[in-house]
């Protein structure tokens, strides 16, 4: 039977972690590979990375942190953020990440997402959709969610999955940071919507928020904070969905 | 000893790479390349291939003498090959992604779209799930059944004799997952993503 993934999240900065593991077995608690190592090591069942950096100057320590990821983490490797181009995901994908996520550039130009796809293959390219209530529907937001663009966020991920998208990663700009759960309405309708796997993220707080994002159809489950600070370990996490009947790799 | 991978610009075969020179260490010399005289000199050769059946079939026919090269290796010379993902599916005579194309035909069989049963089953198929182990076969060695694998795919090889199956899967049905045939040996998922158990079977090849 084919599991749900628990999937944590790293964001990088100029090649650094930002919200680090408060563990006090690592050498450099701001390194990505090691976190990565200690993720995929605890039974992650893929690792992301989201590059937050600011500038484009330092847009080249991404790619040396995938390369020595990858050397390291044997578990598959999807990194996102500041993906523009065709170039961007050739280069990432070159560097060892398994998958590509696009936010902006899609929204901007879906043919980004069929020409990729195309080259590189669907299972490969994952487009993330940053989206926020509005007028009892959802808007999507570009640009780490700074600009609205007033484009309908289901009608997207429909459009997504025709351009060749393989997977979707649905954040709720609502939910993103509160602790307080998915946006189970919006998981629930993109799921049920598309016939792509759908990654569910932004809100987790508890491991029953996790047990949520399943229940409305999410193939995955994306966090973060909880698993940055340690509040919960993967294991843990996989254990708690386990003990409620979700099945997982353990 | 070599072990040659096939650079036969198939898509992303970073992680292939990593994996194979994790497992090897300074023991085995792991080849990347598409040099047709390096790769008749292997001892063993690792095809992958990622994206559509088509494009990695059309990809192999782009390298002057390539498959040739390929053709002598497993079928006359009967030395190891390994096919991962889409480079496991081109073993079958034919492959229906895209557009009929015409497969190695090492294994006779067929490349066909998952069953997914009216969309109650989403594609491509993502993700962990469990080898349900039928027979014996070298790669597997110390594998045991209902270990988990990463998967990612559509499409899915339907041999004609049965018997080259050596593990399927349950998703919509059940699922080929890797085949031997004597010197010939696929899997469907990809070994070099699937943590500690993967690179077992990784090993296991480079070993036999």
């Amino acid at each position: 039977m084919l599991k749900n993934r628990i999937i944590p999240c790293l964001d990088v900065k100029n090649g650094r972690v930002v919200k680090g593991i408060n563990f006090v077995d690592l050498k450099d608690a701001g390194d990505p590979v090691e976190q990565a190592k200690i993720y995929s090591d605890g039974g992650a069942d893929e690792i992301c990375f989201l590059d937050i950096t600011a500038s484009n100057e330092n847009r080249d320590t991404i790619y040396d942190v995938v390369d020595r990821t990858s050397k390291k983490c044997f578990v598959p490797l999807t990194v996102g953020g500041g993906v523009r181009s065709v170039e961007d995901i050739n280069k990432l994908l070159n560097c060892g990440a398994d998958k590509v996520s696009i936010n902006t550039a899609a929204v901007q130009n879906a043919k980004v997402v069929e020409d990729s796809s195309r080259k590189f293959g669907s299972q490969c390219i994952v487009v993330a959709i940053d989206a926020k209530r509005k007028d009892g529907g959802w808007e999507i937001f570009t640009h780490g969610g700074r600009n609205s663009t007033g484009i309908n966020a289901l009608e997207f991920a429909s459009r997504m999955e025709k351009c060749g998208a393989g997977e979707l990663l649905v954040t709720s700009m609502d939910k993103d940071g509160t602790q307080s759960g998915y946006d189970i309405e919006l998981m629930q309708k993109i799921s049920s919507m598309v016939n792509i796997p759908v990654i569910a993220s932004g809100g987790v707080g508890t491991l029953e928020h996790l047990v949520d994002g399943i229940k409305a159809g999410a193939s995955a489950v994306l966090a973060a904070s909880i698993f940055h600070y340690g509040t919960y370990s993967v294991n843990e996490a996989k254990q708690y969905l386990a003990s409620k009947d979700i099945p997982v790799r353990i | 000893m070599n072990v040659t991978i096939v650079d036969y610009n198939s898509g992303n075969i970073s992680s292939v790479i990593n994996s194979f020179k994790e497992v090897a260490k300074d023991k085995v010399n792991i080849e990347v390349t598409s040099d047709l005289n390096k790769i008749k000199s292997s001892d063993k050769v690792v095809l992958p291939g990622q994206g559509s059946f088509k494009s990695c079939v059309d990809a192999l026919h782009k390298i002057n003498g390539l498959v040739d090269t390929l053709n002598l290796f497993t079928i006359n010379d009967k030395k190891p090959l390994l096919g991962i993902c889409v480079g496991l599916q081109m073993f079958a005579d034919v492959g229906y992604e895209e557009t009929e194309t015409k497969g190695l035909g090492w294994i006779s069989g067929k490349v066909s779209k998952i069953d997914n049963q009216g969309g109650k089953f989403k594609l491509p198929h993502i993700g962990w799930n469990q080898l349900n182990i039928l027979k014996d076969s070298k790669i597997l060695k110390d594998i045991k059944n209902n270990s988990h694998m990463y998967f990612v795919h559509s499409y899915e090889f339907v041999p004609e004799d049965k018997n080259v199956i050596t593990t399927t899967t349950d998703y919509s049905s059940d699922i080929v997952c890797s085949v031997e045939r004597e010197n010939i040996f696929g899997t469907q998922f990809h070994p070099e993503k699937s943590d500690k158990i993967g690179l077992k079977i990784i090993e296991n090849f480079i070993n036999l």
